[in-house]
């Protein structure tokens, strides 16, 4: 990690996130996938929402935008067919992406834009100090759930898959080999990529959730995440209360960018 | 071989961007303002260039500022509703310093209203509909051929100041059919933003040259710059600092009131000798010719004062005008916009009479003619 | 050569190395800031550097 800070990161540390946050882990994945297959720094660009995962953007050293609430997504689709050639990588948080940037979200995976999307879940809006989020579990507390939260949460995955996305994968903060492992697959992928990190909010989710702390509720991620081929082998009692992690999906279908490059040629073939 | 066509307004500004160097397009459907995005759709993949049809109104934004800081001329095109979507994300192109093309064929309104009626209700919204403080840029064209070169404008403005740039069409415009000539060499400039002169080793992207405007690296140049909505200094990146928040603020304006004369379009009809002026913009500035030729007809000295650039308001032309004329009407249709910042200029100093109609007719010569006798 | 590198600028205690350590290497100091206390029975293994959420600590490896 010690040269991938000289190489990847600004000189901007030691970061803004509270002790224990998730945020600095899953940069950190995001840095060393990049690393693993070295891709061109010159011809990768981060772009990120609002929020306090969205603020990773500005630690890398990258072409990096740090969009509007929600809008990572349609500004990465600008940025991704304007410079068809380059990586772009998506990074936000559960509620940019699911809540007010939940449509973006979907339309993207719809047209399988050739962007990676990791969304930085910690089951809360922490910035803004501890509202739920469409990720917050149900009946769990949040600033503006005093009494418990009664919204049901989404299932990123099912979101992701029954809009079209073609790579899919969630991982945790805790699996850090394996949420590096499934971001530069995520990368790897041609289509809409999207990968999950399950991470800690300890300050505004694991408070008022009576969570324990940083490292308990890394605990808590080891003892809830199973990976998915192991799960398929369990039954349903044995499965409760845990979610599977790993590549959950992965298919095929054409690719927003590389369709429209034909359109080009088609409109270009019949002149004017 | 240049030669005659018959083109619509939404064309023209189609054409205008292409011409202009425009090579992405995002935006949803949206009446009166739509045919924009149809010959884009067309047009653009024809030169290289990408159209996408977005999700909602701020998706569209959002891509086109997104391909803007990428590297590539963008615009998106909308009507009233849809440019109140994209105000959040206007602001963000103000700060963030993003040129780019807004344009906003109005109808009446407010909400659904009468979307395939002309209206001027978005006067005040072009200038005040985004959040915060920011200087604006907004241009209003009369007729297709103009609607043509003040897309081009637009860009180059856009360009040029590092600004969102807000063409302000109405329904008259957009969707009237008028005789246009394809020019064959463009005799307007094309501007481009300014790139860096320094390597990335020294350079700071959001420090300003003389102007006022920051150069501008593409994604790829190797820049690795950094864009935010928060406030910045010169490295881009945010900072709570009083002395820099104050700076930035004033600079979104001031790069703009210190080029004014270069922002600054107008057309003057008749108004040497006119002791009555009428100010008109847009599809109402139409009515204005013959209104003032049957006016002169009778014997009464009136002329026309047209904005081009409606926003930054021409205070100084307007303070001219003042001076030597006995009355200024303000026809437009709208429930009586811009007479407040032209009453708020002019500041007593001559009569300033509001003609306004918002009933989605255009104000007819015979109306402004009856204001025009009206005066005594 | 130390086998864990710090930087105790970058630590906000948070505890996570310390309680992922299999062999109890690390400890909080008095100001909460992480503590390399038993670097003899660091085994290398890379667990804290991997979880660390604030790029605070080092394993370098022969």
């Amino acid at each position: 990690m010690e040269n991938l800070l000289a190489k990847y990161y600004r000189p901007r540390l030691p970061h803004m996130w509270c002790p224990g946050c998730g945020n600095g882990i899953v940069t950190a994945c995001v840095a060393r996938a990049i690393d693993k297959l070295q891709l061109d720094q010159d011809k990768t660009a981060i772009v990120s929402g609002i929020g306090c995962s969205s603020r990773a953007s500005g630690y890398l050293n990258f072409d990096s935008l740090h969009t509007a609430h929600g809008r990572a997504i349609p500004f990465a689709t600008g940025v991704k067919l304007t410079k068809p050639e380059h990586n772009v990588i998506v990074l936000t948080g559960d509620g940019d992406a699911t809540a007010i940037g939940g449509n973006h979200f979907i339309h993207a995976a719809r047209r399988n834009i050739n962007l990676t999307v990791v969304v930085y879940n910690n089951s809360i809006y922490g910035m803004t100090g501890g509202q739920y989020s469409p990720l917050t579990p149900h009946m769990s507390m949040a600033t503006t759930a005093p009494y418990g939260n009664v919204d049901r949460p989404f299932d990123l995955y099912e979101l992701a898959k029954g809009a079209g996305a073609t790579f899919i994968a969630r991982a945790t903060t805790y699996h850090a080999t394996l949420l590096t492992d499934l971001i530069a697959k995520a990368i790897s992928h041609k289509g809409f990529a999207i990968v999950e990190a399950v991470s800690a909010c300890p300050i505004s989710f694991g408070r008022q959730n009576k969570m324990g702390g940083p490292a308990k509720m890394m605990k808590w991620q080891k003892d809830h995440a199973v990976m998915v081929e192991a799960m398929a082998k369990l039954d349903q009692t044995q499965i409760e209360g845990k979610f599977p992690i790993g590549v959950l999906y992965q298919g095929e279908g054409p690719e927003y960018v590389t369709e429209y490059q034909k359109v080009i040629q088609r409109a270009m073939g019949s002149g004017k | 071989m240049a030669k005659a066509v018959l083109m619509q307004g939404n064309q023209a500004c189609a054409e205008g961007a292409i011409t202009a160097g425009a090579r992405f397009f995002a935006g949803y459907p949206i009446t009166p303002s739509t045919e924009v995005a149809e010959l884009l759709a067309k047009r653009l993949p024809q030169v290289g260039g990408t159209f996408i049809q977005m999700e909602d109104e701020i998706a569209g934004m959002a891509a086109v500022i997104g391909s803007s800081i990428a590297g590539t001329k963008s615009l998106t095109a909308t009507s009233g509703p849809g440019f109140s979507l994209k105000q959040e994300l206007i602001g963000y192109a103000s700060i963030a310093e993003v040129p780019c093309v807004i344009v906003n064929v109005q109808r009446t309104g407010p909400s659904t209203g009468q979307p395939t009626s002309p209206a001027q209700g978005d006067v005040m919204q072009a200038r005040w509909g985004s959040h915060g403080d920011r200087g604006v840029i907004a241009l209003s064209p009369s007729s297709v051929p103009e609607t043509f070169t003040l897309t081009i404008d637009a860009f180059n403005l856009a360009e040029k100041y590092r600004t969102p740039v807000i063409l302000l069409l109405d329904e008259i415009i957009g969707h009237m059919r008028e005789k246009f000539v394809m020019p064959d060499s463009i005799q307007q400039m094309i501007i481009n933003r300014k790139k860096p002169t320094l390597p990335p080793s020294e350079f700071l992207p959001y420090k300003p040259d003389e102007d006022g405007v920051p150069p501008m690296p593409a994604y790829g140049d190797g820049y690795r710059f950094h864009t935010t909505g928060l406030v910045h200094d010169y490295t881009g990146f945010p900072t709570g600092s009083n002395a820099v928040t104050n700076e930035v603020i004033d600079r979104l304006h001031s790069k703009i009131t210190k080029n004014i004369d270069d922002i600054m379009k107008y057309e003057e009809f008749n108004l040497d000798d006119a002791e009555i002026a009428v100010v008109a913009f847009g599809g109402t500035a139409r009515s204005a010719y013959a209104a003032i030729e049957s006016a002169r007809a009778q014997g009464i000295r009136a002329g026309l004062f047209r904005p081009i650039t409606i926003w930054p308001a021409p205070e100084k032309q307007l303070l001219r005008l003042a001076d030597k004329v006995k009355a200024v009407i303000v026809a437009e249709m709208n429930h009586g916009q811009y007479v407040k910042e032209v009453r708020q200029i002019i500041n007593g100093k001559t009569q300033v009479v509001s003609l306004a109609k918002w009933n989605n007719e255009p104000i007819t010569p015979s109306e402004m003619l009856a204001s025009i006798q009206a005066i005594r | 050569m130390m086998k864990l590198k710090t930087i105790v600028s970058h630590c906000k205690g948070c505890g996570i190395c310390i309680e992922f350590c299999p062999k109890q290497v690390l400890e909080l100091n008095e100001l909460g800031k992480v503590n390399v206390a038993r670097e003899e029975d660091c085994v290398s293994c890379g667990q804290c550097e991997l979880r660390c959420p604030d790029y605070a600590i080092f394993v370098r490896k022969k």
